[in-house]
This record gives C-alpha cells, structure tokens and sequence, in this order.
C-alpha cells in the first residue's frame, strides 16, 4: 500500500505532504547555528571540511609548482616547510577524520538504524563548534607566520629547536581531538541504544559498522595524541622537561605515543569509506554483499589490529630490533582482513548487474587504488625494504593512495550516492561521470611517479632535489593540475543541482536501507512512523534467485509497518 | 513513580531508555579518559624505567603529608558522591540528604584544591620547578618535577571541572529547575568524579612513595 502512496506522491498525483523538510524547517541563520538535528550538523561539518579541504590543498599547489623546478623558482625554504605542514595538519586533522564520519556519518547513522537522532544531539552540536575553535587556532597559527615541524610534530625539534607557532597549530590539534572524542561516544551510544526494533547487530548496514569501528578508535586513540601534543606545549612554553635530551628525556618516546594515535588514526580515515564503498557497489551492481559477516569481523579485526602496528613508523628510529619484527610481522597481519574486504567488494559484482553511475565509478576507484596502496604499504611493513625506503616519496605515495585515492575517492562516492537523499535534488551525472574518470585519471598521474621517485631515494620534505628527478616531479604536478580539476568539478554541478536539479523521489537508486525509505530531503524526526526491521540489508535480488523476487521498493515497505 | 515528562530530551522515546544511554556514554567518555591518564603514566613509567635513582631522590622531595591529606579528602568526597548517587536513584524523597552530599562533595574537592595550592607554593619555595634554579642535581631528577607539575595540574584541571558540574546540579536543584530525584545526571556526574578520585589513587604511590617505601 504504503509503495503505491509514494508512487502517487513522486508522480505528482497527490499532494506532497504539508510538514516541511529538515532543509526548510527553518531558514534564520541562529536556526541552523542553534540546531540539535544531525542532518543540519552534518550540513555544518560539511561546509567546514570543505573549506579545510581547499585550504590545504591550496597549500599544496603552491608546494607542487615550486617542485617543477629542482631547485625551486617560488618559495623560500622556510615557506616551503610551512606550507607543506599547513597541508598535512590541516587535511589530516580538519579534513580526512571528520570527512566521512562527521558528515555522512552524521547525516546517516540515525537514518540507517531507523532513529530520530543521535543519542546526544547537543553533544554533537557542541563537538561541531569545537572544530571551528580549533581550527580558528590552526589558521592563527597559518596567519601568524605558519608551523615548520611537519604534521608529525616530531620532538626535539618541534620541542627545543623550531621558531615557528608550534604552539597554536599543537592546540588547534589538541581542541580537534575532544571534537572527534565527542563525536566517537555520541555515535558509539547512538549504535547502541538507538537501532529500531528488529535491526539486530547483523542486519546493520555495514556502513553504520564502520561508523562504529571508527568511532571506538577515536574514542581510544585521540586521548593519546591529546597527551602527546600536550607535553610538547608543556616542554615548549612550561619548559618541563619531558623529551629533552639534556635533561635525560627520550625523543623518542613521543614517536611512541604520536603513533600510537596517528596509525590507528589512519584507520580513522579508511574504515568509513570502506563503509561507504559497502553501500555503493551491492546498489550499482544489483548483489547482495558477498560475505556480510566477514565484513563485519574484517572492519573489527582492522580496527582492533590497528592499535598495534605503531611501531613500523619507527624502523630507523633505534627501537629494539625485537620490536620491529613484531610490529613488521602485525603489519603483514593486518593486510589480512583488508584483504579479505577488496575479495568480498570483488565477489559481490560476480554476476551482478553492473551499472556505472558516478557513485559506482568512484566506489571502483577506490578499490583499485586502495588495493595499490595496501600492497604497497606491504613493502612498507617488511623492515629491509621500509629502511631503503624510509621517509622517501615511496611512503609520500603510499599513504597518499590510501588516504586521497582510497578514502576521497569513497567519500566522493558517498557524496553523489547520497546528494538526491540530503538534498533532494539530482546532478548532472553525465558530468559526475566525467569528474570521476579525471579523478582517477589525475591522481594516478599525480601520484604514480612518486613511488618510482621514491624508489629511487627522493626524500620526502626536500625542497630542492637532483636533476635526475625533475621528469617525476613534473609528471606529478601536471598530475596534481588535472586532479584539482577533478576536485572543482562536483562543486560546480553540485551547485547547479541545488538550482537546477530534478526532484530526486525518495530512492532514486532503487537501493535498499532504511534511509530510502524516508523522503528526500527527510523530515525533521526522520521518519513518519517508527521503522521496524524484518531482514538483513543488502536485499537486491535479480529475479528467480532467491525468494524474495519483489523490486526494492516493496521490500522497503514492508519493513515499515 | 516521579512524572518523568519533563526529564525526557529528544530523541528518547521513554524515561528509562535515556538514563541508560547517558549512563552508557560517561562510561565510554571514562574508557578514553583512561587512556588520557594513562598515556601520562606510561610516559611516567618509561622515565622512571631510566632514571631509578633519581626519580627517588625527587620523590622524597615531596610533602608526603599533603598529599596524604589530599587523599583521605578525596576518598571522603567520593563516598559522599555516591551517597548522593544512591540517594538521588532511590524511588523516595530525598531531596535535602542530595542536596547535603552534593554539597560537601562539592566543599572537599574545593578542599583538595587549597591543599594542593599549598602544597605548590612549598615546592616553588624549594625550587622544585624545572629550570636553572632547580634545586635537585641529579640527571632526570628534572623529569620527575616536570610530570609532577604536568599530571597533578591535568588532575586539578579534572576536579575542576568536577566541581562546576557537581555545584550545577546544587545549583539547579535548590532552584528546583531540575528534579533531582531519578535525574540520570546525578550518576553521570558520580562516574565523572569518581574517575578523578580513582586517577589520584593512582598519582599517590607514583608521585609520593618514590624512594619512602623501599
């Protein structure tokens, strides 16, 4: 019945429902600067990531033109060095952990388990108005004469030997990290006490496990990274010794606690857009997800391996040579359940009815160039190759392949999967298509060269390099113009849609998921009437293959009771 | 049962479901302040690893009596928290027994705090801040003054902010803006101060029986 209703109600037959949606629920500027919906923070967080996003990699265009040349024809050395750790702090900390989970996360969560909202709305308001603080701080620090140390922070130098405002860019760090804590326990609680009744934890979409995941590891890493860069402050403007060599202190024991945050927060980055490619491929390619539980174990077992890999950060830093093998052998481990994530999104397009919209093009970016990042990050975790290697542009491209090519490659897919359901409006996909093969085309270009650069021992944070280097250089800052176009191109039609766009209807995609079910844009409270979950996600079945044969839409209604 | 109406926030449907939750995400909040504190004394452990000797030396510096009064004082507030706790959860009227042990809850942590105050004007007197004028020659003798200032101003940092939270709820419940009875943030406002307690029980035998006990 309920399918006929909003079949009427898209055909234009009947009247659209009179309450306005989260979008026009209120249109003074303290109505979205006040709000407690999750929807209307997500907006909020994602404006900000955006404006983080072209902040530092306006940063790293300067840096790129400045490598055209082997002995530069831009930049100061001392500006270099700025812009490149502008860049790193800022796209670690203000872009890639809030990316996906601070919007889409925000945005979906609540819809995906069938709730009104997170379990504390004003938490997460707060946590928003947290990351404007600190970046306000990182950006003093941009303004003030910029940060040298590299996103790292390494001590001694960050500590006794930088001139630079280490101080302003550690506490803009520091301020971050309570939002990302805040966040984490808001959506842990929200998993936990929120779902509708019958979502049982393996009927979660595997998004919302990967929310999940993220979220304990920001919960149980950033605390660490809090204490890190508050000892640096201390050091440097209490003057308490803690790493200082003279006084009998261990540099090196801030690598310890840096990366006992930084690995794990690598995972921060990649598991939600996992989650997101989850969502993506069984939609475009009609597949039930091959193998959901391994998923779920893979996601739990990455999350919970992560925490324990830190040390091949530290091959070449004098720690045991006993502790290295353990930290190369968990990092070999650790492959496994990504592994086994790249076979299941492979399976589950094995006879499925492929279609390539632009969030299936970029979804199949991400698992091509997350898969060359992973086995590159191999060569990485073996201790004989990582000491040639170690802190060339080898490690500059891999993390890049995980962290650009894997993890914005997803969370542009989320971004044109879910555009229709947050905005109601559809793009142009012909030229969502378009941005995604240049996407892809320009970060190979980009960042291809660089492995071999690095092989060669290119060190990474050089500003000037031998000749012979120059052909890999240009290659990739050609590489890095067309990406920039790639990157400008959805904010372009993005724009356009929000005026121009046809009305989307509430599943433009035919996907399954309780999100679909609601109207797009959804409603305040999210739902009319209290979802009820009958059946796992993932429900796309081609006819005569299983039992249920009706198309989505009915399934979906079914599950509304 | 109390009229719970005006208790519920969105997006809870019912009472009951939304005490748990905010019992539920405190305990998550402790688990990654543990860490927090924890990292500190990693950091602790590893420095005291390598520098035994002075590490005892610089412990013996310490005014044992403060910090033993300061211990007794938390561990006092802490019971009186979870009287207010248990009080608060109780199904009867107990709203001035809250309101008491809030209060003197409230009065020890501000207690500590002067304690300690005091305790840190002795030891700027015998020099035992990091920098040329430190009073101690021992190589990382240094480091242990330089966690003791960074951990016990983290923890105080913490009771701070413990206090306001706790004089809130005075505040609001004397005002009978908030019911006090059954009110979840009674328990989350216990949990939250009795990890700070927990933390100083940790800090006690790290910063003051260095070099007393053996």
């Amino acid at each position: 019945m309920r399918s006929k209703v909003t079949d009427a109600l898209l055909n234009g037959e009947l009247p659209l429902p009179p309450r306005p949606d989260y979008l026009r629920h209120g249109s003074t500027i303290s109505s979205w600067l006040i709000t407690t919906d999750h929807k209307r923070i997500a907006i909020l967080y994602a404006i900000t990531i955006t404006v983080f996003f072209f902040m530092g990699g306006a940063a790293i265009t300067a840096v790129r033109l400045e490598l055209f040349e082997p002995n530069g024809w831009l930049l100061t050395s001392d500006t270099y060095n700025k812009l490149f750790s502008f860049h790193g702090i800022v796209m670690v900390w203000f872009f890639l952990v809030p990316s996906i989970p601070n919007t889409l996360g925000n945005f979906l969560l609540p819809l995906m388990i069938g709730a009104p909202d997170v379990a504390f709305p004003r938490l997460n308001l707060f946590s928003w108005y947290l990351t404007i603080a600190a970046g306000m701080l990182t950006v003093y620090a941009l303004v003030a004469g910029g940060v040298d140390t590299g996103w790292t922070f390494y001590t001694p130098y960050s500590t006794m030997f930088s001139n630079s405002h280490v101080f302003a860019a550690a506490a803009g760090v520091f301020v971050v990290g309570f939002a990302s804590i805040a966040t984490g326990v808001n959506f842990i609680a929200t998993t936990h006490m929120l779902r509708a009744p019958g979502m049982t934890w393996f009927r979660l979409p595997l998004f919302v496990w990967a929310i999940y995941a993220t979220s304990i590891i920001m919960v149980l890493a950033t605390p660490v990274l809090a204490i890190s860069l508050l000892l640096v402050i201390a050091e440097r403007w209490l003057g308490l010794p803690i790493f200082d060599p003279a006084q009998g202190g261990d540099p090196i024991l801030f690598q310890h606690l840096f990366w006992f945050y930084s690995h794990p927060a690598v995972y921060i980055m990649v598991l939600p857009a996992m989650g997101v490619v989850s969502e993506v491929i069984p939609c475009f390619a009609r597949r039930r997800i091959f193998g959901y539980d391994f998923m779920v174990y893979a996601m739990v077992a990455i999350a919970g391996i992560g925490f324990f890999v830190w040390g091949h950060h530290m091959f070449v830093s004098g720690q045991s040579i006993y502790a290295s093998l353990i930290f190369s052998f968990l990092s070999f481990i650790i492959a496994v359940p990504s592994a086994i994530k790249v076979f299941n999104w492979t399976a589950s397009l094995y006879r499925g009815q492929i279609s390539f919209d632009s969030p299936m093009l970029y979804a199949l970016g991400f698992v091509g160039l997350f898969t060359t990042g992973g086995l590159s990050g191999l060569f990485l975790a073996s201790i004989p190759v990582d000491v040639h290697v170690t802190d060339t542009y080898f490690v500059v491209a891999h993390f890049h392949y995980i962290m650009v090519g894997g993890s914005v490659s997803a969370f542009f897919a989320g971004l044109h999967f879910w555009w229709p359901k947050i905005t109601g409006k559809m793009y142009p996909d012909g030229w969502a298509r378009f941005a995604a093969i240049l996407m892809y085309a320009g970060f190979n270009m980009t960042f291809l060269p660089q492995f071999f650069a690095g092989y060669l021992g290119m060190p990474r944070r050089y500003h000037t390099y031998p000749p012979e280097f120059q052909i890999y250089n240009v290659m990739s800052s050609a590489g890095a113009a067309v990406l920039a176009a790639a990157y400008l191109l959805p904010l372009g039609y993005f724009a356009w849609s929000l005026f121009y766009g046809t009305r989307a209807g509430n599943n433009p995609w035919r996907a399954t998921g309780l999100e679909w079910t609601t109207t797009s844009p959804p409603p305040p409270k999210n739902f009319d009437r209290q979802p009820r979950v009958d059946r796992g996600p993932y429900d796309y079945h081609a006819a005569g293959q299983s039992a249920g044969t009706d198309p989505p839409e009915v399934q979906n209604a079914r599950e509304v009771v | 049962m109390t009229d719970t109406s005006t208790q519920l926030r969105e997006p809870w449907a019912n009472f009951s479901r939304q005490q748990e939750a905010g019992k539920f995400g405190i305990w998550v909040f402790l688990a990654s302040e543990v860490l927090f504190f924890g990292a500190l004394m990693l950091t602790y452990t590893v420095c005291r690893i390598e520098h035994t000797e002075a590490f005892a030396a610089a412990g013996r510096e310490t005014n044992i009596w403060y910090g033993t009064a300061n211990t007794a004082i938390l561990l006092t507030s802490s019971l009186t928290m979870a009287m207010a706790a248990q009080a608060a959860a109780a199904p009867e009227r107990f709203r001035r027994l809250v309101l008491g042990c809030l209060l003197t809850t409230a009065a020890l942590g501000l207690a500590f705090l002067v304690v300690k105050g005091f305790e840190y004007k002795e030891d700027i007197d015998k020099h035992l801040v990091p920098g040329s004028h430190f009073a101690l020659p021992q190589a990382g003798a240094q480091l242990f003054y330089g966690l003791y200032w960074l951990i016990t101003g983290v923890h105080a940092v913490h009771l701070s902010i413990g206090i306001v939270l706790v004089s809130r709820l005075i505040l609001l419940g004397y005002l009978r803006k908030i019911e006090l009875r059954e009110n979840p943030e009674v328990e989350v406002t216990a949990l939250y101060w009795h990890l700070v307690d927990i933390v100083w029980i940790f800090l006690y035998p790290l910063i003051y029986l260095p070099g007393r006990a053996s």
